[in-house]
């Protein structure tokens, strides 16, 4: 438990009624909403928590690092007279925090003035920039058929034993501001990194933190840590005090910020229980109703805005219970966030990396990031190609499993080869491979020239002519 | 003016508990706090009353006082609503970023509309004449080609005793004064109209003119009358907004009322910042200047998010008594429902299915009922159609929100995910969709093409709900045990899909469809049909007509014919009749 200043603000001795993190305190005069408070135990321990609800003498509270070791008469509230704040400053790249903004990395507090609201406040739509430029990430599945932009928030779907930490690590590690097909290489401006752990394991924390060492990010990496044997409650705050420190560092400082939050669904676990011990109406799966409005007040925290040069784009991860897309988890995110790329067992399973299922996967943003002047003219119809052409193999697949290959006809055949070299050449690629995106789209357009060129009615007649390279060229 | 009324007892979320007064009223408008933070009485019970508050309520404490203004929420109506972009209770957000920055910060007061800006102004009545309410009195050119009829408020008549003579004036500036008995009002053309009524109208007319969108599968095979209402559910990522986009962009409709609603800022941003660049085919003029936008982003507060709706249909009711074709478009409906389930849970009231308040079904039949295409009060004809998303958890249309909007919408598109991830856009099932507005435009397609329209897209729908029962045949045992005559009909449906169906918003020919460009694909793949059938019928091989070049050349028409080369339509037609004519010949004999 970090050290907590105690500082001025009305005090209550005694609690009426204390249940799992939620505690009720009566007597306190002019409580606000959403006020942070100070509570010490009988042995002098100090914790903080924050009030969910007011009303007339008294306050109902949450403890963020649970009621352990409080009883009714020993425990004194103080309420501080303001939201939660957390200290933001560039020297904070490079520190480690707990979950609630405190360094446990032994360092001193951040020396800085400036104390900003973890809640945040919504950006006015008028003052947004809409995103545009794109990012590369050297990774084919995301920069050729699912684009990551500056600004764009797209989280990885994935399950509980799938290499979605090293997937996020490649993708932070290659990240650059990406280039028009052909143009000779830029030096990208380096992103700033803010990294968000939710109740996953230290060594995932720790995986994470020797992948910045290794790339020689960690100077500019800012770790917020709560990990599993640390209060689950505290996960409600850990990722809005990342995001305050990513809002501060991208609008004031004019940096370009990643955000990497990583496990969604802990967080999610976390506010079901505070609401479920409030005895408050469920929705699905006994998540909250307000479970949207409370991810996307996170999730919006991304973006561009017209008076600063910075940006924020966030990742966040999340592991679907059962690897099911319709759990409220992923799927509520899936309706706030800007796409989603969503990892697959089955490829996992065949030896592919990264195990992008590519047929659910989406960039919402990549229509406006690429094509001519951006990546290559072609680029949004060879997309759509090679997704149409893959979500025709998995029909093909179906009727072989039925009525076994040699009965395909001969188109059919073309696609089931299609199908596995677009798996093992497209998808499949090295951890360490760092594809441009000339590579990304040559390699496409081999394997698009399996196919006849009468398959391929989503690129134009020139397209063809110019890139397709299969037997049928020819005619 | 506003005068306290009691102090805040209880605080969660945005719903706040005061005690005082007992002469509150239901839904008035109250300011909460010491920052006056707006909201709306929600519920009265003895002193006590329930308020929903429009904005963030962290920070606010109990024993702070809660104002009463003695009136309802209400929306400003008057020009200068056209290019503007409000929150959810019609704040406006430039003048909130002027004053505030980049970041929405709480008790913002601003006027709705323009105090100072001046309109060129005409007036329509004269001393003396009896007016009774919604009558045109004058006419304010809003933008260079929209003429914005400033009419009397609904509820009010009486006979003209003055009239300001034709100039510029503001909307606070007097325009003319109305005798009501023994009252005399001065008439501006601002007036307000509290959002929880609909504006009344003369009566309902027969909704039988098409809205036209310019997207195939919507105009030609589900299409929604003028005054009608449609809703297009779909899972995430599956495209209501795009399609919500487009019909905005593309739909023959003179006003455009678009509400994000508990959605993405970014596509509000995009909007804002495509629309003025984007000229309206039929005015000539930026698509901004047949627009307004509401827009209650999902991180912004939830209160707000119910209202929008409301003040968005409003608005929409507004241009449609000028005598105005409006259409509406609400995305997300789900987002609000979910908006009255999260104030509903504050309020522990009893839950209905999935959380989700006992009203939910009365509230969203209130909705689309504002919709329609009628008689104003003023004698002219005008309609509101409203196209609402629906966001299904899991994409289960199972759900409350997406059953109980099916009893109030004649229209339903569908989307489907499969189609989605195959980027088959837009990923409108045509198999689960329906119109029920089929019969009542058929007259309108007859008149304008002097073409079946009806017939052939029937006859379309036919060869697609064929192809789904054969496309089952074919997964048992493949395509080559089927005959000849019904690989052809899967040939076509192939063209159908393909070249009339999928349609790409983001391509510039292929974005906007004509009617006469459809009606003449819908005819050419059906002629197709038929000239191939006939061939097959002789016993030519299948794959014969599949290596046919002009198959090819058809599915690219959508995208290589503009909407003003239809003449290639002729070309291609010819194509087939000289590719087919060959085969025909081969095996006539
Ligand atoms: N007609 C279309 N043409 C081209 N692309 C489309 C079309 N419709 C949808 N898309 C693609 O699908 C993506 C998702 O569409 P959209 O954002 O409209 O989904 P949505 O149903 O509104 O999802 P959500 O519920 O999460 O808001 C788009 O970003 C675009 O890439
Ligand atoms: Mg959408």
């Amino acid at each position: 438990m970090s050290e907590v200043t105690v500082q001025g603000g009305q005090e209550v001795v005694g609690v009426s009624r204390i249940e799992g993190p939620i505690i009720v305190v009566e007597g306190g005069a002019n409580v606000s909403y959403d006020e942070v408070v100070e509570i010490q135990d009988s042995r002098g321990q100090l914790r903080r928590g924050r009030v969910l609800e007011v009303g007339e003498g008294y306050a109902v509270v949450q403890a963020f690092a649970g009621s352990t070791g409080l009883s009714i008469d020993g425990t004194r509230v103080r309420f501080l007279g303001t939201t939660l704040h957390i200290p933001v400053a560039e020297e904070m790249l490079g520190r480690i925090f707990d979950g609630l903004g405190n360094p446990i990395d032994g360092g001193p507090e951040p020396l800085t003035d400036h104390y900003a609201d973890v809640n945040g406040q919504p950006i006015n739509p008028t003052a947004r920039i809409y995103p545009r430029d794109y990012i590369q990430t050297g990774i084919s599945t995301i920069d050729g058929v699912n684009t990551l932009l500056r600004g764009q928030k797209l989280p990885l779907f994935s399950g509980a034993g799938l290499p979605h930490d090293q997937l996020a690590a490649q993708i932070v590690r290659q990240a650059t501001l990406g280039k028009v097909a052909g143009a000779p290489p830029t030096e990208g401006e380096e992103f700033a990194i803010v990294f968000a752990a939710m109740g996953v394991k230290n060594d995932v924390a720790e995986y994470f933190r020797r992948s910045f060492t290794e790339s020689g990010a960690l100077t500019r990496v800012a770790m917020f840590l709560n990990l599993a044997d640390d209060p689950p409650v505290e996960r409600i705050v850990t990722p809005r005090a990342a995001l305050t420190l990513a809002e501060y560092l991208a609008y004031q400082c004019d940096m370009h910020v990643l955000v990497v939050l990583t496990d969604m669904t802990n967080y999610g676990e976390a506010l079901r229980q505070i609401s479920n011990v409030r005895g408050e109406v469920p929705s699905r799966k006994g998540y909250p109703g307000y479970l949207y409005s409370d991810l996307a007040s996170m999730y919006e925290r991304t973006g561009r805005i017209r008076t600063s040069k910075g940006s924020i784009t966030q990742i966040p991860i999340l592991t679907m219970p059962n690897d099911d897309i319709t759990h409220p988890m992923p799927d509520l995110t899936g309706y706030i966030t800007e796409g989603q790329i969503v990892l697959g067992r089955e490829l996992n399973f065949a030896g592919i990396y990264p195990p992008v299922a590519v047929l659910p996967s989406l960039s919402r943003l990549m229509k406006d990031g690429i094509g001519k002047n951006r990546t290559r003219e072609d680029h949004p119809r060879w997309g759509a190609q090679l997704y149409a052409a893959y979500a025709r193999t998995q029909d093909v697949r179906a009727l072989a499993s039925v009525i076994g290959e040699e009965e395909l006809s001969d188109v059919d055949q073309k696609y089931l080869r299609f199908g596995r070299a677009f798996e093992r050449e497209f998808v499949n690629q090295s951890f360490t491979e760092n594809r441009t995106i000339e590579r990304t789209l040559e390699i496409g357009w081999k394997l698009l020239s399996i196919l006849p060129k009468k398959e391929l009615t989503r690129v134009t007649l020139d397209e063809i002519a110019q890139y397709y390279k299969g037997d049928d060229a020819a005619n | 003016m506003s005068e306290e009324i009691g102090k805040i007892t209880w605080i969660s979320g945005p719903v706040v508990r005061a005690r005082g007064s007992r002469h509150v009223g239901m839904l008035e408008l109250v300011e909460v706090g010491v920052d006056r933070l707006v909201g709306e009485v929600i519920g009265l019970k003895g002193d006590q009353m329930t308020i929903q508050v429009y904005e963030e309520t962290a920070g606010m404490q109990t024993g702070a006082p809660v104002y009463g203004t003695g009136l309802p929420l209400s929306v400003e109506l008057g020009p200068g609503l056209i290019q503007s972009i409000y929150d959810g209770v019609q704040r406006p957000l430039p003048l909130i970023e002027q004053a505030m920055g980049s970041f929405i910060n709480r008790g913002a007061h601003f006027d709705p509309i323009n105090r100072e800006k001046k309109w060129k102004y005409t007036p329509k009545v004269k001393v003396g004449d009896e007016i009774q309410g919604g009558a045109i009195i004058g006419i304010a050119m809003e933008t260079d080609t929209l003429e914005h009829r400033v009419m009397l408020n609904p509820d009010d008549s009486g006979t003209i005793t003055w009239v300001a003579p034709a100039g510029d004036y503001t909307v606070i500036d007097p325009i003319a004064k109305l005798k009501m008995g023994k009252e005399e009002k001065t008439l501006t053309m601002l007036q307000r109209w509290p959002v929880r009524r609909a504006r009344p109208f003369t009566n309902r007319r027969p909704a039988n003119i098409p809205l036209i969108t310019g997207q195939r599968i919507l105009d030609t095979f589900f299409p929604v009358a003028k005054g009608g209402a449609a809703g297009i559910p779909g899972p995430f990522g599956s495209g209501k907004t795009v399609t919500q986009h487009s019909i905005a962009k593309w739909a023959d409709a003179e006003i455009i009322v678009y509400i994000g609603c508990g959605e993405r800022g970014n596509e509000m941003t995009e909007v804002l910042q495509e629309f003025p660049h984007l000229i309206d085919p039929r005015t000539g003029r930026p698509l901004m200047e047949r627009t307004v936008l509401i827009a209650n982003t999902s991180n912004m507060p939830v209160a707000a998010r119910e209202a929008s709706i409301y003040t968005g249909i409003t608005i929409a009711e507004y241009y449609r008594d000028m005598g105005y074709h409006v259409a509406l478009m609400a995305d997300s409906t789900s987002r609000w429902a979910e908006a009255l389930r999260e104030v509903s849970g504050r309020l522990e009231e009893m839950p209905a299915e999935e959380g989700y308040p006992a009203y939910l079904a009365a509230r969203l039949a209130e909705f689309y009922e504002r919709a329609g295409y009628v008689n104003n009060l003023n004698g002219s004809q005008g309609s509101v159609s409203i196209v609402g998303a629906v966001s299904p958890p899991g994409g289960d249309f199972s759900e409350p929100v997406t059953q109980h909007t099916k009893r109030f919408i004649r229209c339903f598109w569908a989307l489907d995910k499969s189609l989605a991830s195959a980027r088959h856009f837009p990923a409108i099932n045509w198999l689960d969709s329906y119109s029920e507005y089929l019969e009542d435009v058929a007259g309108w397609w007859r008149e304008k093409t002097g073409k079946d329209w009806l017939v052939m897209r029937n006859r379309a729908m036919e060869l697609l709900s064929e192809e789904s029962r054969l496309s089952q045949i074919v997964k048992l045992v493949g395509p080559d045990a089927l005959p000849y005559t019904e690989r052809m009909v899967l040939e076509t449906t192939r063209l159908i899909r393909e070249g009339l169906l999928q349609q790409n918003a983001t391509e510039s020919v292929d974005a906007y469809s004509s009617v006469e460009k459809q009606i003449r694909m819908l005819e050419l793949v059906l002629y197709f049909h038929e000239r191939g059938m006939s061939i097959v019928k002789r016993g030519a091989p299948i794959n014969l007509i599949h290596d046919l070049p002009v198959v090819d050349t058809i599915i690219r028409a959508k995208s290589t014919v503009t909407n003003e080369e239809l003449h290639k339509f002729d070309e291609i037609q010819k194509q087939i009749d000289d590719q087919m004519g060959q085969l025909d010949a081969e095996y006539r004999s």
